[in-house]
């Protein structure tokens, strides 16, 4: 086994590779998180919606999108997507940033197929006499949604959303796939540039931990506030 | 203003209601009683079409309940409602409780809803309060501020389902207080409960449902009340039962 040698982690080395692949997988995290409740509560309210297509299409879209790794479908839009959809990005940034506009699509449309899951357990967990209140006082379909069902579905389930996206934050390490800038990447050209590639596999993976370690943490707290909340 | 036309309701091939047809005129009130699984609930959730029916008419002042085309949801607006389990939105305060639906479902402003709604607060006894969050409220608490959120929308018919029975006895005299005193003001009600004194006291009519969703007797309070040979043999049976203690 080769001898590990620390010497090159200087702040100055470590922060010029790090903070810009930090920095997009934390933004990738982020806006994952908030389009794939967004798109995921649509899903939900498709699958939980009598109308039997509308079930039938969220139904199978949950399903695949359970069923497939997210590195499949990471690369399946890379390759399939034609060039010339980055180009609908103005002035040319869809071209240059190809690789980072696909793991954010990619991302929010797998995470909804998941967030959709928790929105429709969060919806069903709430006694069917809080709807029934909602349309005894003459509320729609969409205003007991808004107003009733979905505040209440979507705080019981924060400590689920966020463990998700915990989760979600490991997994962006996954667009390593096509070459976008991430944490792993910044450690990777580190690595290279040193010729230190174990020991900077060994950063990423200290950097990874702490911030789920730290999200986790802030998690369970979460947990005892709502429990006492409730 | 309220009219059951042999109404009748089945969950799959159990029939929960059977050829039910009640008459509550303004200013009526009026006791629904029998024991559990009659369709007591059942009945009065289909009055605003919380439970649809499948076969026979309801009308609410002149507004057909049954048909397709009708606005379910501006009917509700006009029906008071309130259930076993107070069903008070445990996310917003009690005053977003009696002013959201005000404001979403009636269009009315925040102030003027407001006001309406604290009046209404106040007159369950509640008014202290308005701030706090339903989950911090007793059970009996919770219960007339949900009356007071029926109250809010300015209905002209309040259905109460069961509004006692999730309730500590000591919490429940201070509702059925809340609900004399609407009665005595002239408020139509419908009620299903078992508060045999409420009945008593207020009622104009009972009505008695047995088990398959049948009405058995509907008749004035002092007929109900009186001589209990006079009663069906299941209606006495019940009576004798829930009276005994």
């Amino acid at each position: 086994m080769a001898t590990l040698d620390f010497s090159f982690y200087t702040w100055a080395n470590i922060s010029n590779y790090l903070l810009s692949g930090l920095y997009f997988s934390v933004s990738l995290t982020i806006a994952a998180t908030i389009g794939g409740i967004a798109l995921g509560t649509v899903i939900a309210l498709m699958r939980l919606s009598n109308v039997k297509l509308l079930e039938y299409i969220a139904t199978w879209y949950v399903n695949v999108f359970r069923s497939v790794p997210l590195v499949m479908v990471i690369l399946w839009f890379f390759l399939l997507v034609p060039s010339g959809f980055y180009d609908l990005f103005p002035g040319g940034s869809g071209q240059k940033y190809r690789a980072e506009i696909c793991a954010l699509i990619t991302f929010i449309v797998f995470e909804a197929a998941f967030f959709s899951e928790i929105v429709r357990a969060g919806i069903q967990s709430l006694p069917r006499g809080q709807t029934n209140a909602g349309q005894a006082l003459g509320m729609t379909y969409a205003q007991n949604m808004r107003y009733i069902i979905l505040p209440q579905a979507i705080r019981n389930m924060l400590p689920v959303f966020l463990t998700q996206t915990i989760v979600l934050f490991q997994d962006t390490s996954l667009v390593y796939a096509i070459g976008a800038y991430d944490i792993l990447k910044g450690f990777e050209i580190m690595g290279n540039t040193f010729g230190r590639r174990i020991e900077t596999y060994l950063l990423a993976a200290v950097v990874y931990f702490v911030i789920s370690f730290f999200l986790s943490m802030l998690v369970k707290k979460l947990n005892q506030k709502i429990r006492i909340v409730r | 203003m309220i009219e059951m036309k042999s109404v009748s309701k089945w969950y799959g091939t159990t029939q929960v209601l059977n050829d039910c047809s009640v008459k509550i005129n303004k200013g009526e009130v009026v006791v629904v009683c029998g024991p559990s699984g009659s369709g007591k609930s059942t009945l009065i959730k289909t009055i605003n079409a919380l439970e649809p029916i499948q076969k026979g008419e309801i009308w609410i002042d002149g507004v057909a309940v049954h048909d397709k085309a009708t606005d379910l949801p501006k009917l509700r607006s006009r029906v008071g409602m309130v259930f076993q389990h107070f069903e008070l939105f445990p996310h917003l305060s009690v005053t977003d409780n009696l002013i959201i639906a005000q404001i979403k479902v009636l269009g009315r402003r925040r102030d003027e809803a407001k006001k309406r709604g604290l009046q209404m607060l106040e007159r369950v006894g509640l008014i202290d309060h308005q701030h706090k969050f339903p989950g911090q409220l007793s059970g009996g608490q919770q219960q007339r501020v949900a009356i007071a959120r029926a109250l809010s929308m300015d209905p002209i018919i309040m259905l109460f389902d069961e509004p006692t029975s999730a309730l500590d006895p000591e919490m429940v005299g201070e509702v059925l207080d809340v609900m004399v005193g609407l009665a005595s003001e002239g408020m139509t009600m419908m009620v299903v409960t078992h508060e045999m004194g409420f009945a008593r006291k207020v009622s104009n009519r009972v009505i008695f449902m047995d088990v398959g969703g049948r009405i058995l007797e509907d008749t004035t309070k002092d007929e109900f009340f009186g001589k209990i040979e006079d009663r069906q043999p299941r209606t006495r049976e019940f009576l004798n039962k829930i009276l005994q203690y």
